[in-house]
């Protein structure tokens, strides 16, 4: 049933074809969005996100966490083309895609690169059924013959993910369904036109506690089976570790750490993820009283900035050279980068465990 | 502020026997809350786990008698210091509130006027039980420290104040006039994991201070083995497990309790395949014969969708409404 879902075909598109072996499927490099604000005289700027560079491999599941205002939302913005850069590139399969298609993202794009929202009620369209949602993708990127062939293949794509019997489901309206149905729909959409890559933006925070695993497992399974890569954000570190094979962690605007995930929760490098690590309820660790990792205070604005390290005026090891100049990314080891004036060159041995 | 006096030792600050909600809807009454019954004692934190439909916060709104139309109280006592709640008059309730039993709402912006600065919201609590002029302003300062708001921020309006921020004040305004139970319905839900963190140690510093108890209903239940003495899981109406905290997170006997911890991925020790609770929540109005749970229940008999089950002891103070035991 998955082999009716044609991800034979993925590989030949006009994108792919810069690509080597070694290329990752996405290059994001020195991203940066500013949004301005404010009136006519003085225009200020809201520094969403500054500097931002990660890869994503093939097949791989890369977990982008942090708070509210991290910049995690705006990335994948960005990425999904719903929103135009102020500089960096994006390269995908090898192809920095704002250059090659400047100003709206080509079809073939779309495709390729496909998303799903934290809001599985918002995110279908009320006065349609889910057949029609699923029709959509498959007619607007062309991949139907006609349409017995279209129906059988909406019928696979439910039943894959999970809803049956897909017959009946087809012909129910997103308020007949539950959260969790609503976001498999949502999942199934993405799925349709065999994408390379699928941009989660939170797709179980607004699920209930019992069904995210399943959403979860799901999204896992697609990788596995079909070589699906994704970006998922999250503020909840424990799904990101459950599902990531790296975790990227996002402050005010900045990415901060980055590297393989089981590297990161157990050795934290950045003083933000340690805090956010610590702030995790984890009842398995058993009842914990007041850490001594903390940092008062609240996140900085993101209107024009200070120089320097965001997370300096919360940091309880901030230096003088923190508050002046924003960390360069180095290597703690070879799947773990930091970007933390603690790492300086000669302080790489002293990694904070 | 309640009397000390008034509670007598042994006997629960509040007692809820046999409580039922219903909403009246076009398709037939939906049994919110279906004979549920347990106990505070003071100065305990007590845990209400469930999820959408569970009937918690039910429960929440109708403790203070603040449940809104189609709901309706159709049976059961909420015993407070021994007085039924349910019985008392609009002028009792009017003191009742606020002073003796408070609530701490999930998304502190529907909680909170926005055409009012917050200053005016505390005191609008204070005058309302005959606190006013020099002494209301001086407490409200008092209440911003508690929770750690610096008191310039008194006259601000909420939005000019951060998500963690407005949650603070709401608390500042639920113990104003500090009373002996505080009730909060996913306080935290809508925020950040490290101003929850942050929150959570204040709330129990405050406790220490002020001495209060507090029903904490969430569906987020690692919070709860953290926070909680006793914990009571509810599952379409009805609680179906109960046991203090420890116990109930090393020792979950029901299978929706077990369900309910296979749904958190774990942050450190082995990574293991998890896999949550298959199928949706019930419907209320037509629930699911015999158990509520069964249709869903991996360890399902024939007697379960026959019969509901009995609620039993099994140790003490850990009670299981299951048809396995």
């Amino acid at each position: 049933m998955i082999e009716t879902l044609n991800f034979a075909n993925r590989a030949n598109t006009p994108l792919a074809g810069a690509q080597s072996p070694d290329t990752p499927l996405l290059d994001v490099r020195h991203l940066t969005k500013h949004f301005p604000v404010g009136g006519f005289v003085k225009t200020r700027h809201v520094h969403a996100i500054e500097d931002v560079s990660f890869t994503v491999e093939s097949g791989q599941v890369v977990a982008l966490v942090g708070e509210s205002g991290s910049g995690k939302s705006t990335t994948i913005r960005l990425i999904a083309r719903l929103i135009q850069a102020t500089a960096g590139e994006i390269l995908f399969h090898g192809q920095d895609i704002l250059k090659t298609e400047p100003k709206k993202a080509s079809l073939a794009y779309r495709r390729q690169v496909q998303m799903i929202f934290q809001d599985p009620f918002s995110s279908l369209n009320a006065v349609y059924t889910v057949e029609h949602h699923l029709a959509r993708p498959l007619i607007v990127h062309k991949l139907t013959k006609d349409r017995q062939h279209l129906q059988q293949r909406i019928y696979d794509l439910l039943s894959t993910v999970g809803l049956n019997p897909a017959p009946e489901i087809a012909r129910r309206f997103p308020h007949q369904l539950s959260g969790g149905q609503r976001q498999r729909v949502a999942i199934a959409r993405a799925l349709a036109v065999s994408p390379d890559l699928i941009l989660a933006d939170e797709p179980i925070s607004m699920l209930d506690v019992s069904i995210r695993m399943g959403i979860l497992n799901l999204i896992a399974r697609f990788k596995e089976e079909l070589g699906i890569a994704y970006l998922y954000i999250t503020h909840d570190l424990a799904s990101a570790r459950y599902i990531g094979d790296k975790i990227l962690v996002m402050y005010a605007g900045h990415m901060v750490e980055g590297g393989e995930s089981e590297e990161i929760m157990a050795h934290p490098a950045h003083p933000y993820t340690q805090l956010l690590l610590s702030a995790v309820p984890d009842p398995h660790a058993g009842l914990r009283t007041n850490q001594e990792i903390g940092a008062r205070g609240e996140v900085p604005s993101l209107i024009d900035p200070p120089p320097g390290c965001p997370f300096a005026t919360r940091c309880t090891r901030a230096m003088e050279l923190c508050r002046q100049v924003m960390p360069a990314s180095l290597h703690v080891s070879p799947d773990h980068w930091v970007r933390c004036h603690l790492f300086g060159p000669q302080k790489i041995e002293e990694v904070i465990r | 502020m309640l009397d000390p006096g008034v509670i007598q030792k042994g006997l629960p600050l509040l007692d809820i026997r046999h409580l039922k909600v219903e909403y009246l809807t076009p398709r037939g009454p939906v049994h919110a809350v279906d004979d549920v019954s347990f106990t505070l004692y003071s100065g305990e934190v007590v845990g209400l786990a469930g999820e959408s439909g569970s009937g918690k916060s039910t429960i929440a709104h109708a403790l203070l008698r603040i449940l809104p139309a189609p709901a309706l109280i159709t049976g059961g006592q909420v015993l407070f210091t021994g007085r039924d709640v349910l019985e008392m008059s609009e002028a009792e309730l009017e003191q009742f509130r606020w002073s003796e039993m408070s609530i701490v709402f999930q998304s502190a912006m529907n909680a909170l006027n926005p055409v009012m600065r917050i200053r005016e919201q505390l005191l609008d609590v204070m005058q309302a039980h005959g606190l006013t002029g020099d002494e209301a302003n001086q407490r409200a300062v008092r209440l911003f420290d508690l929770v750690g708001i610096e008191p310039g921020r008194l006259d601000a309006y909420p939005h000019q104040l951060s998500g963690g921020m407005r949650q603070r004040a709401v608390i500042a305004i639920a113990l104003t006039l500090a009373p002996p139970l505080l009730i909060m319905d996913e306080p935290t839900t809508a925020l950040d994991v490290v101003v929850q963190k942050d929150i959570l140690q204040q709330i129990v510093r405050l406790k220490e201070e002020l001495d209060f108890s507090i029903l904490f209903i969430t569906h987020d239940l690692s919070l709860l083995v953290e926070f909680s003495d006793h914990i009571a899981i509810m599952y379409a109406g009805e609680i179906v497990e109960k046991a203090p905290a420890r116990e109930l997170f090393e020792r979950p006997l029901h299978p929706y309790t077990l369900g309910l911890m296979n749904s958190f991925p774990s942050i450190s020790g082995e990574k293991k395949q998890l896999t949550g609770i298959p199928g949706s929540p019930p419907d209320l109005v037509q629930p699911p014969s015999g158990c509520r749970f069964h249709p869903r229940c991996p360890q399902a008999m024939s007697i379960c969708s026959q019969a509901a089950p009995v609620t039993k002891t099994i140790s003490a103070n850990h009670i299981v409404a299951c048809h396995l035991f």
